[in-house]
């Protein structure tokens, strides 16, 4: 039986199945299409000129600022999603909260909601012509039109990434050594950064990497709430917009390529990390 | 021998399910208590309310004399061994044993000392360095066991440890735990739904049913005085007889077997025997022998299985030693002495067959 099993396997490895040539077309075809010519144009019209089109780009007042501003923006919201992220599956599925359908239906709305509606949102709520948002201005803080705001609207786009990574992580894990924690005195505190979060590492890196590459590509919600200031709040897809508007097409392909390169990076160390994990465990 | 546990009428209801009800008994300190039943009759949950991951409905529940229904988990101070372990599986062997020890902020010196003693005890000395995922299911459970013992609970609670293990480690682990426990003393209260390792591990049995407790006794009472018919059918196998009671005794055939007393003439009672109970010989020698023809004689090494057919509708088992089968083969005629039976009127929990052993 064994033998047998290794001897289909031998035949595998040596014959692939290609499966039928017409499936095998229209999967090439359809992936093509939608997938790697547009990346390849995209390349092809950044860098048909070498480096120009980018250095170009580049040297424009406040280019540089909105990569930064657009990376460190996605870093921090990323590291916030992966604490509050955590926590909200781990109470989602480990304690009967009233009102816990409720939540977990919130948890998906930022999927489902348009990002421009999101931007809109929290300019209302923190608006200066708002109460909440006048209250705040008086108190010295300003969110509308600052990265503070960027940052939340950050926050609410990229809020189900971890949740809805780490859930079903936490789902499987059999709370029977939670329970032999308790019993052996631990706090729940304890419980969770020693005896949980070592089996949601993988998950929750997954859910982070990817709420990061959602924040670089964030357009609608942040376009509406930043104010995009050049220097201040202007973020690298807005200038990528800008930039289309003024025509200048190689240029804006050239940053795209480039934060095309970023996200792909992190996609690639995402099914690393979780190919990895998995394996070890 | 004072109590080191004492539950009285707990209940516990999952919804419109009744899991356990009104459940009252007593562990003495320092021995071992089995919690013996089938699968769903209880006894886990009734271990996870002593140990505080339950809460019960209703009852109480004391630990070496203080009140602790409603005790946080943590202050208890009980050991709780899993039937899957529940190993901290990114930890090794040695931070699984400390781990209760720096829960309980015991001195770096004294944990490592404690954790080296453990692992001696419990027979790990070259795997203390190991994932629990590189060691056998008797090295887990060895494992669980010193992460249970390692801060000296109060109590040890067992929940089906050896369920998950084959055959021959679960003898040896048995034996092991038997000597473990002559060693440290410690009170144990031990789940399982196998007799044969409750009556060879406990000083005393709680036998539980659907929720309830059907006999608290010695393996000795448990075993030899059934209490209901469920113990009689559940601890060890027993043949099964209806018949109806005369005077105090049950009738079945020709037969009279005493024990009736109670229930009233005329009434249908049963009849439980055991296996090794049958006294078979080649003459009428009492009351209480029905004649019938031997079936089979299977040799099972000490003893040797008989089935012997009564009428058309019943057989019974009869396990005799060896050298009592002299005259017994399949076609000879016999008579069975019934007089060792416990007697029971019918109600939950009978069977007309052979009970499973």
């Amino acid at each position: 039986m064994a033998q047998a099993d290794t001897g289909y396997r031998a035949a595998q490895l040596r014959r692939p199945d290609l499966g039928p040539p017409l499936r095998r077309l229209t999967v090439l075809a359809y992936v093509g299409a939608m997938i790697v010519l547009p990346v390849a144009a995209l390349v092809h019209e950044g860098f048909a000129a070498g480096l120009t089109s980018l250095r170009n780009a580049l040297a424009y007042p406040g280019a540089i600022a909105a990569l930064e501003l657009t990376f460190t923006s996605a870093a921090i919201v990323a590291a916030v999603g992966a604490v509050f992220g955590t926590l909200v599956a781990w109470v989602l599925v480990r304690y009967r909260l009233p009102g816990r359908a409720v939540l977990a239906t919130l948890i998906d709305l930022p999927f489902a909601i348009p990002t421009l509606v999101t931007g809109v949102m929290l300019v209302t709520l923190y608006g200066p012509s708002s109460p909440l948002g006048a209250w705040l201005d008086r108190l010295g803080i300003q969110v509308v039109f600052t990265p503070i705001g960027i940052g939340m609207a950050l926050c609410f786009v990229t809020l189900p990434f971890v949740v809805r990574t780490v859930m079903p992580v936490l789902q499987d894990l059999d709370p029977a050594e939670e329970e032999a924690a308790r019993v052996l005195g631990a706090s729940p505190a304890r419980i969770f950064l020693q005896v949980v979060l070592p089996h949601l590492r993988p998950a929750v890196t997954a859910g982070a990497l990817l709420a990061f590459a959602r924040s670089i590509g964030e357009f609608g919600a942040v376009v509406v709430v930043a104010g995009n200031i050049a220097g201040h709040t202007l973020t690298a897809p807005v200038y990528i917009f800008q930039l289309t508007g003024q025509f200048r097409f190689a240029e804006a392909a050239a940053v795209s390529a480039l934060l095309f390169l970023v996200s792909l990076c992190v996609i690639l160390t995402t099914n690393h990390a979780v190919a990895r994990w998995g394996n070890r465990r | 021998m004072s109590s080191a546990i004492r539950l009285e009428g707990i209940t516990r209801r999952f919804g419109s399910f009744t899991a356990v009800e009104d459940v009252s008994f007593e562990a003495p300190s320092g021995s071992i208590t089995a919690l013996l039943g089938p699968s769903g009759s209880g006894k886990s949950t009734v271990l996870r309310i002593i140990a505080g991951l339950e809460v019960p409905d209703a009852g109480r529940v004391w630990i070496e004399g203080e009140e602790q229904t409603h005790g946080p988990v943590e202050h208890r101070r009980v050991g709780f061994v899993f039937q899957h372990y529940a190993l901290f599986r990114h930890m090794t062997v040695r931070r699984n044993i400390a781990f209760g020890l720096k829960v309980g902020k015991v001195p770096k010196a004294q944990r490592d000392q404690r954790v080296d003693e453990l692992l001696a005890l419990t027979q790990l000395e070259g795997l203390a360095d190991r994932y629990p995922d590189r060691l056998s299911g008797g090295q887990r459970q060895r494992v669980a066991l010193a992460r249970a013992l390692a801060p000296r609970p109060r109590l040890l609670l067992l929940d089906e440890p050896f369920g998950a293990l084959d055959a021959r480690v679960r003898q040896e682990l048995r034996t092991w735990l038997a000597e473990l426990h002559r060693e440290l003393g410690v009170t144990s209260l031990l789940v399982t739904h196998d007799q044969e390792e409750a009556l060879e591990l406990a000083q005393r049995i709680v036998v539980m049913n659907e929720g309830r407790v059907e006999q608290v006794g010695s393996p000795a009472d448990v075993y030899s005085r059934p209490a209901t018919p469920f113990v009689a059918g559940f601890v060890g196998a027993a043949n099964v007889l209806s018949g109806t009671v005369i005077s105090g005794h049950v009738q079945y055939g020709d037969a009279l077997v005493a024990g009736a007393d109670g229930l009233a003439d005329g009434s249908p009672a049963v009849a439980y025997v055991r296996p090794h109970d049958l006294v078979l010989s080649p003459v009428q020698r009492s009351g209480a022998s029905v004649p019938a023809q031997v079936e089979s004689v299977t040799p099972l090494g000490a003893v040797a299985r008989v089935r012997l057919r009564l009428d058309a509708m019943k057989t019974l088992t009869a396990e005799l030693p060896p050298s009592q089968l002299d005259g017994i083969a399949p076609g000879s005629r016999v008579y069975i002495d019934l007089s060792r039976a416990s007697v029971f009127a019918p109600g939950d929990g009978v069977s007309d067959e052979l009970s499973p052993a």
